[in-house]
């Protein structure tokens, strides 16, 4: 089809593509020492804000009646919602057969693990005696007690613990043969760590002959799990009885708004990377146009959701439901209501435009703006339902502390910080996958 | 940990994936089945070539997934009856409650057991002490014949008379 990006022509050989990735592990550059510094800094800052939140405690976050879910359940779900388009261009492009997603696959992989990896801080920061999260998980005690397993809270935990390994085995897997591909290229102390880390890996008939089969099901297995994920996530909230939450249409919402958000962090991340880690050539602009396709699809269903949560507020006649509506509309958050709408479902339909879509300076500016968007959008949804319940004598409005910008803060630090160091030590782009796509040379000339 | 010994035999490497196929077929007519070949990645000319039987790690899969769905209904039914709380009115064994348990734990097991069933088909299980080239990972496909000395000059000549770049010889 005339309106589809054309697949660029892949004029390099295998050997370039060894070439290229490995170069991207050696030497790093001031761009990239400085952006790790910057994230290692800001993770400093959540750090000491989390000493001193386990030394006085929780009030330093705004925890008071009404709402006690505040901004680090708002940050928990951002996160976990970032990770979705990790899994959603690895593992379910993969079922599709989407040509695209290789060169980009491996970053967005390792985003969704560093990113489950930042929201899991979030409940055990969130519980206050953070000395004592085991608690969350069933293990025979003195107590004689099991934790509640009709709570969508405990959900929750089993969906991202398995979320968090199987995202983490699913990205240490598709490394495999590409460390033993870097453990070729390298000498001396590295490729003795190159060498244990690729366990083994030679590339035989064998083994690839298990290896993809293997990949098949787990691309199979991490397809529903995504989508549970974030489908129990919204049940925390739905499966109450609380304004605003209690609705039926909040899983598709969710996963939704998580795929949403988590491309708005691929562009985010991959933009400068690719710049930094000089492979402009492999990461185009055909990638960002297929990107962006993703965020206009997922943004368009926000936008729908978005509507007809006020139809339905409004076509329930319940003033409860009706007035919560109103003042996330027009109430005292009405600044975190319309960033929501105006970032995110207004942001996404700038993406009808193919020139937009093809432009990176557009789309790193636009990433932002989801980035942004979908914060607010999981604030306003949190804080506005619990601070405007049933009880209006009691309705206050929460702001955020500085402890809260301070762990904010420290989270993106954190994640920068892993995704960084990630990108330094492992191929950041999926050798084997973009050899595949390479024609082998043939004797009798012409391509397969 | 004492090197696996050498397994005596021919590798070849090649450049070109139709010269690779020539010799797998030719060696597989000739009745050589016990073939190792070496390539950066998966390739269907050479498993078509190779006529190699789906992967049996299904199995784990299957296995897992069957485990795992088990051990979380029967955990979370069990916990409840031996902590027996009325919650919103449900019934003790809730099991529609139970069920984002029974499916978290089908897919963790399913996809662990089925890393741990490539670990121990492909590495743990596989041929060890066979000829490798590091090229192999990077673009040249290596086709490698376990053999003894005197059919050794066969293999060579079916290798370079099908388009191979390099042959050498593997001696214990």
């Amino acid at each position: 089809m005339a309106v589809l990006a054309q697949e660029p022509v892949i004029t390099q050989t295998h050997a370039d593509v060894t070439r290229d990735v490995v170069a991207t592990l050696e030497k790093p550059s001031t761009g990239y020492v400085l952006m790790t510094l910057g994230a290692v800094g800001l993770f400093l800052v959540g750090a000491l804000t989390f000493l001193i939140l386990v030394k006085d405690g929780l009030g330093h976050a705004g925890y008071n009646p009404p709402a006690f879910w505040l901004v680090y359940i708002t940050t928990f779900v951002f996160w976990i919602g970032i990770g979705h388009a990790g899994t959603l261009i690895s593992a379910i492009l993969y079922l599709f057969r989407s040509p695209w997603r290789t060169a980009v696959y491996r970053s967005t992989e390792a985003m969704t693990v560093f990113a489950v990896m930042t929201a899991a801080l979030f409940p055990i920061i969130h519980i206050g005696r953070q000395w004592i999260f085991y608690w969350l998980m069933p293990y025979p005690n003195q107590r004689y007690l099991w934790p509640n397993f009709k709570s969508p809270l405990l959900w929750d935990v089993f969906a991202i613990t398995t979320y968090f390994t199987v995202s983490t085995t699913f990205l240490v897997y598709g490394l495999i043969p590409d460390v033993a591909a870097v453990r070729d290229k390298v000498s001396g102390w590295r490729k003795m760590v190159y060498r244990a880390a690729s366990l083994g890996w030679s590339g035989t008939n064998n083994q690839w002959r298990h290896y993809s089969r293997a990949y098949l099901y787990l691309a199979a297995l991490a397809t529903p799990l995504v989508l549970s994920v974030h489908s129990v996530v919204s049940w925390d909230f739905a499966s109450s009885i609380v304004p605003g939450w209690h609705g039926t249409i909040f899983a598709p919402y969710f996963v939704a708004g998580a795929i949403y958000s988590g491309i708005g962090m691929v562009l985010t991340l991959v933009i400068p990377l690719r710049r930094v880690l000089k492979l402009e050539h492999m990461i185009t602009e055909y990638h960002f146009d297929n990107l962006g396709k993703l965020v206009l699809l997922t943004g368009s269903i926000l936008f729908y959701a978005y509507g007809m949560e006020y139809f339905i507020a409004w076509y329930s006649g319940n003033p409860f439901e009706q007035t919560t509506f109103w003042r996330r509309a027009f109430g005292p958050m009405w600044w975190g209501g319309w960033t929501m709408i105006i970032c995110n479902a207004f942001v996404s339909q700038l993406f009808w435009f193919r020139k937009l879509r093809t432009n990176v300076t557009a789309l790193f500016v636009m990433s932002i703006f989801i980035n942004i968007g979908m914060w607010f959008e999981r604030y306003v949804i949190i804080v506005s339902s619990l601070s405007n319940d049933y009880l209006p004598w009691v309705w206050d409005q929460p702001n955020p502390t500085w402890a809260d910008w301070g762990i904010l803060a420290g989270s993106f630090g954190w994640f920068g910080m892993w995704f960084l160091l990630f990108a330094r030590t492992f191929p950041i782009v999926a050798i084997q996958e973009i050899k595949e796509m390479i024609p082998m040379p043939r004797k009798r000339g012409g391509h397969h | 940990m004492a090197r696996p010994r050498i397994t005596p035999g021919v590798l070849a490497s090649f450049e070109q994936i139709d010269a690779a196929t020539d010799a797998i077929k030719a060696l597989r007519a000739g009745g050589h089945r016990n073939l190792v070949v070496y390539c950066s990645h998966p390739n269907h000319e050479l498993e078509e070539a190779l006529e190699s039987p789906v992967s049996p790690v299904r199995l784990f899969t299957l296995i897992g997934g069957l485990t795992g769905c088990t051990a979380g209904f029967t955990m979370a039914i069990w916990m409840n009856l031996d902590w027996p709380v009325l919650v919103g009115g449900k019934a003790i064994a809730a099991v529609p409650a139970f069920v984002v348990i029974g499916f978290e734990l089908t897919v963790l097991l399913g996809a662990l057991l089925s890393v741990f069933g490539v670990g121990l088909l492909s590495l743990l299980l596989g041929q060890r002490g066979v000829l490798y080239d590091p090229r192999f990972s990077d673009d040249r496909i290596g086709v490698f014949v376990p053999s003894a000395g005197d059919t050794a000059p066969t293999l060579e000549r079916l290798f370079r008379e099908a388009g191979a770049v390099e042959v050498l010889r593997a001696t214990p």
